[in-house]
């Protein structure tokens, strides 16, 4: 479903942007069309290519092929600061402004002395209150800019975007720390903005955001543009499907899963009672179970990776408890957590996971080494067979032990973090998307090593976006959205269809 | 087969590891390089720089005068090693120096002058200064790992603030000493050999046993490389971190005991003054990163000698006394541009090239 042509000329056209980086294609052959004075919502999952997109338009990648126009004009923007020339401005997530500057000072840092000769103070405080006027903020702009709320923070840092002549505006997950009254004054300045013409691209993972302020919307996944929609005319199921690559269809359970195992096999581990942590997730109940591996699925953002925090003691509860055997635990650090039996192979491999400059024997015998203390240090020989045990049981493709670890494919790397864990022989293991990044191959070794750990008695709980993996390996699926846990899904409830609607629901 | 090709020849990584790699590869064998032409450059200097003689059941020669000048900074260099491999740096072991060897000197006089309590003998003095090594690295190790302030300003604190609280246990001065055992450690000899040089080597072997031995060395390199996945992996990273300030503390402590037993006297202005930047040159010409992981005790033991023969050298060269420090930053610069694998491939590139 293609919109049609709209009566006016593109602002911004993009056309066959592609752009790949050593190993992986980022961005192949995607359009994008954004006109003056509309909003339009650049959605996608993690590693769709939203950010790399951004960062082709406003210069600070080249990209390998494809142009970009900006009014019909062929540019060719070489840096961020070129691109603002040009008229397109990014605001990002992380203000780019410096605190301890006024306000006034923030909007024309770098412009003063060729506007004025001198650096005249009151004219820049006086035009920056009309800057800010002319959006219905009226604050103090001699003020320290960290004085502010977060929502002040970004409009004075879109507000100084704009002010630098911009036609496109670019704002990147800027409603993410705002409470609801701060999105309203925002979305009030974004409403103003479309008024005078400029063109904005929003990128929000919050969906009921994108329905009320976006016009279009451009899906992209994988690198590659999957849908181009008026926001109007594109139900959220829809939506959702096209960010998670599933094709809608009729019947409720598209595959004919056997599942082997039974009620009887699964023997009860951890039960958790209304865990929670304020603003990151809302009171859930979660029982894991040996023998079962539990999926958790929802959008990125929705609060996955929050609950396999929670569970591991790195970000401490704040509500709720948890029991193993109707005695109550404590998981407040990592360190508490492993005790009880948990390992966590973490979501950003290279910052959490591995430790790169050290061999892939250290980083298998590490969690071990951790748990049994400084003085029970494993021989150099127990060491080593631990690591070729692990090496051959997963396959793990490296020269030998003692290469470092950061000279193995991401597949491999993946292995060693669950060797990691295996070693030291865990109850349950959280696995925060353990195949993102990894080529095809190692992809279904990792999926048939999930499996195998279930059988051998593991409890298991396996976050990914990719809804045909869980709905592949998964006994149960937990839905999460909006940092809320909204249905759990058994047997045969377990299909991607139900779990796209569970995810759309409001 | 791809998986394991692709990425052995894009990134042409060099296990860091003595022993390990083509023979150029290992940052050992630049550092010995480095000692071995600075001590040739010493013979050349002076005709009987490698000559040893026995005086008076004592050994004597430049080779003994270089070991037993550097073993104040080669104690600081076991504590400092620790701490860079952690990614930290300590910049107070000098101040913990002046204070531990101030303490240890005002008591000693009590002593001397009568005092009878127990913890008044110079055995007992010993002890507690270096206890008081462990405290100040405590102190230091609270501010990094539980507080979380950066090592360079939280080491920075005790640096400045150490130098006033040596005043303070002297009162202001700079009090002068007549025990022997104390002396001792500073100017003993035996065996024909300074006694700094075997409390050196002990402390040496011990701290070697306690992170070789045990899983400790595993654990320091694992939290210098990656704190926050070796926190995931179950390691108690802030405990690993006080641990190694509390050793800083503690050879700093004896390099401080070392100096004042030397000079027989506490100068809360002179002793050790510098020494951290000494401590922690030495480390880094030992190959330790300053941003963390594999470390070498003995490497860095080699990067004291190497300062320390560089100087000698220098005192006996004709030199003009004022040009030491200019000379010293030079060649400190040759033997860095000789371990580095990206000086090293551009200089060949360019023989090549030109031949």
């Amino acid at each position: 479903m293609t919109v049609n042509e709209q009566p006016q000329a593109p602002l911004l056209e993009a056309r066959g942007l592609t752009k790949s980086f050593v190993a992986t294609q980022a961005l192949s052959d995607v359009d994008f069309t954004l006109y003056g004075g509309e909003v339009h919502a650049l959605l996608g999952e993690n590693g769709a290519g939203k950010s790399t997109l951004i960062k082709v338009l406003t210069g600070v990648y080249r990209r390998d092929a494809g142009t970009i126009l900006l009014d019909g004009v062929e540019i060719e923007p070489g840096n961020p600061r070129h691109a603002q020339e040009l008229g397109i401005s990014a605001v990002y997530q992380e203000i780019n402004l410096i605190p301890t500057l006024s306000v006034a000072e923030n909007i024309f840092l770098g412009r003063q002395p060729t506007r004025f000769g001198l650096l005249d103070q009151r004219a820049a405080n006086r035009q920056a209150r009309e800057l800010l006027k002319a959006f219905h903020i009226d604050i103090d702009v001699t003020r320290e800019l960290s004085s502010y709320s977060v929502a002040i923070q970004q409009i004075v840092a879109i507000v100084r975007g704009v002010d630098l002549s911009a036609k496109v505006l670019i704002l990147d997950e800027p409603t993410s720390s705002l409470d609801r009254h701060e999105v309203e004054i925002l979305f009030s300045v974004i409403r103003s903005l479309k008024k005078r013409g400029i063109g904005i691209i929003l990128i929000t993972h919050f969906l009921d955001q994108v329905y009320e302020i976006s016009d279009r919307i451009t899906v992209l996944r994988n690198g590659q543009k999957v849908g181009e929609h008026r926001t109007a005319e594109l139900p959220r199921l829809r939506l959702i499907s096209e960010m998670l690559g599933r094709e809608l269809t009729d019947e409720l359970s598209s595959q004919d899963k056997s599942r082997a195992r039974t009620e009887s096999e699964y023997e009860d581990f951890l039960e958790v009672r209304g865990f929670a942590h304020h603003g990151k997730i809302e009171p859930f109940d979660l029982e894991l179970r040996k023998h079962e591996i539990v999926g958790l699925a929802g959008l990125l953002g929705s609060g996955r990776t929050e609950i396999a925090h929670l569970l591991f003691g790195i970000q401490r509860h704040d509500k709720g408890h948890a029991f193993i055997n109707g005695r109550r635990i404590n998981l407040s650090s990592p360190q508490k957590a492993i005790r009880q039996g948990f390992g966590l192979c973490p979501e950003d491999r290279k910052a959490e996971g591995i430790i790169d400059a050290l061999s892939v024997r250290e980083n298998i015998i590490l969690a071990l080494q951790a748990k049994l203390g400084w003085f029970d240090y494993l021989s150099l020989k127990r060491q080593r067979e631990l690591a070729q045990e692990m090496i051959d049981a997963l396959r793990i493709v490296t020269p030998d032990a003692e290469t470092p670890v950061s000279q193995l494919s991401g597949g491999n790397q993946q292995k060693v973090i669950l060797a990691r864990w295996l070693v030291s022989n865990p109850e349950l293991l959280i696995l925060d998307e353990p195949t993102r990044g990894i080529d095809v191959g190692a992809h279904a070794e990792i999926i048939s090593i999930v499996k195998r750990l279930a059988k051998e008695g593991k409890a298991m709980l396996v976050i990914s976006s990719e809804l045909a993996e869980i709905v592949d390996y998964s006994d149960r699926v937990v839905v999460l959205r909006d940092h809320k846990k909204v249905t759990e899904l058994e047997g045969d409830q377990i299909s991607e269809n139900m779990i796209v609607q569970a995810i759309a629901e409001r | 087969m791809s998986e394991q090709l692709i990425p052995r020849l894009r990134n042409r990584v060099v296990d860091p590891r003595p022993g390990r790699g083509v023979w150029h590869s290992h940052r050992a064998v630049w550092t010995v390089l480095a000692l071995l032409l600075i001590l040739i450059a010493n013979r050349l200097i002076s005709a009987n720089f490698f000559s040893i003689t026995m005086v008076n059941g004592r050994l004597i020669g430049s080779l003994i005068t270089i070991l037993d000048g550097s073993a104040p900074i080669m104690l600081l260099s076991i504590g400092m090693t620790l701490v860079i491999a952690t990614k930290g740096v300590d910049l107070s072991v000098g101040a913990v120096m002046a204070i531990c060897a101030s303490a240890a000197v005002v008591m000693v006089n009590r002593y001397e002058a009568g005092a009878t309590e127990f913890y008044y003998t110079p055995g007992v003095i010993i002890l507690l200064a270096v206890g008081l090594g462990a405290l100040c690295g405590l102190w230091n190790g609270i501010l990094v790992a539980v507080i979380n302030i950066q090592p360079i300003i939280a080491t920075l604190i005790l640096m400045i603030s150490g130098r006033g609280i040596a005043q303070m246990i002297t009162s202001g001065q700079s009090p002068t000493f007549t025990n022997d055992t104390l002396a001792f450690i500073g100017r003993g000899v035996l065996f024909g050999l300074p006694f700094p040089i075997y409390l050196y080597l002990a402390v040496l072997i011990v701290v070697f046993l306690l992170v070789r031995r045990t899983a400790l060395g595993l654990l320091i390199e694992s939290v210098g490389v990656n704190a926050r996945a070796s926190y995931y992996a179950g390691i108690n990273a802030a405990l690993v971190k006080i641990l190694v300030y509390m050793v800083s503390g503690m050879c700093a402590a004896l390099a401080g005991l070392v100096i004042a037993g030397e000079v027989k006297s506490a100068d809360p202005h002179k002793n050790g003054e510098f020494a951290e930047l000494d401590a922690i040159l030495a480390v880094v010409i030992g190959g330790t990163s300053l941003s963390g992981g594999r470390f070498s005790l003995v490497l860095s033991a080699l990067g004291v000698l190497i300062i320390q023969s560089l100087l000698t050298g220098l005192y006996v060269s004709k030199l003009h006394p004022t040009a030491n420090l200019v000379v010293k930053a030079i060649v400190v610069l040759l033997v860095l541009l000789l371990q580095s694998d990206e000086f090293r491939n551009r200089l060949t590139r360019l023989v090549r090239r030109s031949s």
